[in-house]
């Protein structure tokens, strides 16, 4: 075991799948000599040469399609997108190429190109530096998604996304990178399924559903809870499609009761995926509909408002009142006009 | 009418204008050393130039490097959580910034502070966006400037389509749009180079190369000057000293009057070096020479142009005296906007997200501000605190 932070454990994670696999190239803004912008490739271009890390011209489609072609050519591309604002230039190709391939090839052609996101915000900064684009990709067939939330877990699931066949989209909360923990660097990748959610709370009350940044959070929250009596079981999804929803349907058959939590505005969200495909699971063990605390349906917003847009402690345990049936703040806005 | 579009419009003429330098040869009116070089064709451009203009461009240099590093300190000192710094690149900003008319139309990137200044800009409103106290800074029609672009690139675009507007309607203003070399790779910039040519827009793509986009050297997004891609796309261009605001003066002059009187676009290389960091954020030990920084240093914007004034007798203390309590005035200003700055109301995160009432958005609001009185008369202090 040993002991890093958040970001340093992606690091090592690529490390070790570039010493595994030849094949494996990593592709982004400023990731040799700076080490990207949160110093997630540090030192990688030095140890592994500019043939394997490569700075890449200011342009994230030409990223994103030439990550196509060397997939085509049989390499296994890791592409940083500097930040989750700046994926949109790219998601032509992730949409109608990087997706699409094997479908459209009749499995001839595999894409297994990783595309790292640093996302989510609580870091005060500017406009399109905070973003939570996922469900935006959770819609898209063909690509997977995962979202890792502690040092372990970035550890061996950027070397399962790398070694996966399919495209993965690997998305970092950015506001937890100097977060630390214990990292198990032998363990084996393959003897996980990324695909798997993790219970990281036991509870009988409430199910609490989340991902990424929000996973202390949330932890934090059941301990609050527990205080007053009240027991959530907190579960991390970290793969965000598919949804590991046998997982999350025990728990709710157990408990009743289900909050999910996300940054990402509320409508289309991940969130409302997972309170439909649950609701249609198993609504007869339902005590109450499914609620979600999310970011609103708002642009990010300027960093001093920032904390309130984003789900918090208090947030979510306002969705707990709701679910246990106590008095919370949608109290009273059951029939109104709106 | 018959399609709209006049056939001399769309056949993407290129007026290259009399005598033009050679596409890699660098436009320099004013040399490091402050020696001032006649130029055959640019010297017609800046005649008007006189004694009290060129001490104006200079005070103007000055002025707009004090902004910067009042910035730069009120970050140090947690007053913005972030800041572009724009030193080194003041004769690119100013020279082109002052050759534009008040009915002219600016898209930039983040880093043209000097050219809100020159479109009047009240200064705590460049401050805004980076202590996070607002979406953005000012009313793009108040100083006919959008307000800053973070999307490299896109602004181009947009400038692209502004200057199609002004040539629907028959006028002669220009739009004008800055960014920098590491934009040149994005498709949007081609793009617009494209879409102005094919429509002959009155729009002056003006490109700051310093050198770097972060810790990009300018040689990974092109192997010859950049200066050289626009005429590919039919699009006249040319490479000016950044350091020389005259020069750059003479450039955008010509630019924009090519463009108003009908000649299309015109893509201005301004050949420049970002001496501080990318942002307050960034650290360029880890990637840039020291070395390079100095040689840099020695072709100094400000310096050479005080050189010049000097040696015209025009550098007296009566002067100098002037442009430092300008320049004294002027922080003082900025840093007391930024710190009497309002700060915001928590509902303010739900206003403009549309131009009329919203059912989604309007019950959110609804529920927030239920959630928030439910902590009493003093709000919700949401958990991870205020910054
Ligand atoms: C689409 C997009 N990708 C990446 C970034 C991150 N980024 C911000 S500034 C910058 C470098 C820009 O370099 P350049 O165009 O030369 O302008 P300069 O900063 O030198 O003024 C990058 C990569 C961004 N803002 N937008
Ligand atoms: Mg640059």
């Amino acid at each position: 075991m040993t002991t890093m932070t958040f970001g340093r454990a992606i690091t090592a994670g690529l490390r070790r799948a570039m010493d595994d696999d030849p094949k494996v190239i990593l592709m982004g803004e400023d990731i040799g000599k700076l080490g990207g912008v949160f110093r997630i490739t540090d030192g990688l271009q030095k140890d592994f040469g500019p043939h394997r890390v490569l700075d890449s011209p200011l342009a994230e489609a030409g990223i994103m399609g030439t990550a196509v072609g060397m997939a085509y050519r049989g390499y296994r591309p890791v592409v940083e997108i500097q930040f989750d604002g700046f994926v949109y230039p790219a998601f032509d190709q992730i949409v109608c190429q990087v997706a699409k391939l094997h479908y459209r090839t009749q499995g001839a052609v595999t894409m297994p190109i990783t595309i790292r996101v640093p996302f989510g915000g609580g870091i005060g900064s500017p406009e399109h530096h905070s973003e939570s684009p996922e469900a935006y990709f959770t819609h898209t067939s063909g690509l997977r998604v995962v979202s890792v939330s502690n040092p372990q877990d970035a550890y061996t699931m950027i070397q399962q996304a790398i070694a996966c066949n399919d495209p993965v989209l690997y998305f970092e909360p950015k506001r937890r990178y100097h977060v630390k923990g214990e990292v198990d660097e032998a363990v084996d990748p393959a003897s996980s399924d990324m695909g798997a959610a993790r219970v990281i709370t036991r509870g009988t009350d409430v199910t609490l559903v989340t991902y990424g940044p929000l996973v202390p959070t949330a932890r934090d929250a059941a301990v609050a809870a527990s205080d007053d009596g009240t027991s959530i079981e907190v579960i991390d999804l970290r793969s965000l499609a598919p949804v590991d929803f046998a997982t999350v349907e025990a728990s709710v058959r157990k408990t009743g009761r289900l909050v999910i939590t996300h940054e990402a505005a509320q409508s289309g969200g991940l969130g409302a995926e997972i309170a439909a495909s649950i609701t249609e699971r198993c609504f007869d063990h339902l005590e109450h509909a499914p609620v979600r605390v999310t970011g609103f349906d708002i642009p990010y917003p300027y960093s001093k408002l920032e904390f309130h847009h984003l789900p918090d402690l208090d947030r979510i345990l306002d969705g707990v009142d709701r679910v246990m049936r106590r008095p919370n703040s949608l109290s009273g806005l059951e029939g109104g006009a709106l | 009418m018959t399609d709209g579009s006049s056939p001399d419009l769309a056949s993407g003429t290129v007026h290259p204008g009399p005598s033009r330098p050679g596409a890699d040869e660098l436009v320099q009116l004013v040399d490091p050393h402050g020696v001032r070089h006649p130029h055959g064709h640019y010297d017609a451009l800046v005649a008007d130039v006189d004694g009290p203009a060129l001490q104006k461009l200079y005070e103007d240099m000055v002025v707009v490097r004090r902004i910067d590093a009042e910035a730069t300190a009120l970050q140090r000192q947690g007053e913005l959580a972030l800041w572009p710094p724009l030193l080194g690149q003041e004769a690119a900003q100013i020279g082109s910034g002052r050759a534009l008319r008040s009915d002219d139309f600016v898209f930039s990137s983040y880093r043209e502070n000097a050219v809100a200044y020159c479109r009047g800009v009240d200064l705590a409103d460049i401050l805004r966006v980076w202590r996070g106290n607002a979406s953005s800074g000012w009313d793009p029609y108040t100083i006919n400037m959008a307000t800053p672009q973070v999307i490299i690139g896109a602004q181009t675009l947009h400038a692209t389509g502004y200057a199609m507007g002004i040539l629907n309607d028959g006028a002669d203003a220009v739009a004008v749009t800055y960014f920098g070399d590491g934009a040149t790779s994005q498709g949007d910039v081609n793009e617009a180079m494209v879409f102005a040519a094919s429509y002959q827009a009155p729009v002056v793509f003006f490109c700051q190369n310093n050198h770097w986009a972060i810790s990009e050297p300018v040689g990974l997004q092109a192997h010859v000057p950049i200066a050289r891609r626009a005429p590919g796309f039919g699009i006249p261009s040319v490479r000016v000293d950044g350091n020389d605001v005259l020069a750059c003066l003479a450039v955008t002059r010509e630019a924009l009057a090519r463009a108003r009187s009908g000649g299309g676009p015109t893509f201005i290389e301004a050949v420049t070096y970002r001496m501080g960091p990318h942002t307050t954020a960034d650290d360029p030990t880890r990637y840039r020479d020291a070395n390079e920084l100095e040689d840099w240093a020695a072709r100094d914007p400000l310096a050479r142009l005080a050189t010049l004034l000097d040696s015209l007798g025009l550098l007296d203390a009566d002067y100098t005296d002037s442009v430092k309590a300008t320049a004294d005035a002027v922080a003082a200003e900025l840093r007391e906007g930024c710190l009497s700055m309002p700060e915001p109301a928590p509902s303010d995160v739900f206003r403009h997200v549309y131009s009329a009432p919203n059912s989604w958005l309007d019950r959110q609001q609804d529920h927030y501000e239920r959630y928030l009185a439910s902590f009493g008369p003093d709000g919700g202090t949401p958990q991870e605190g205020r910054r």
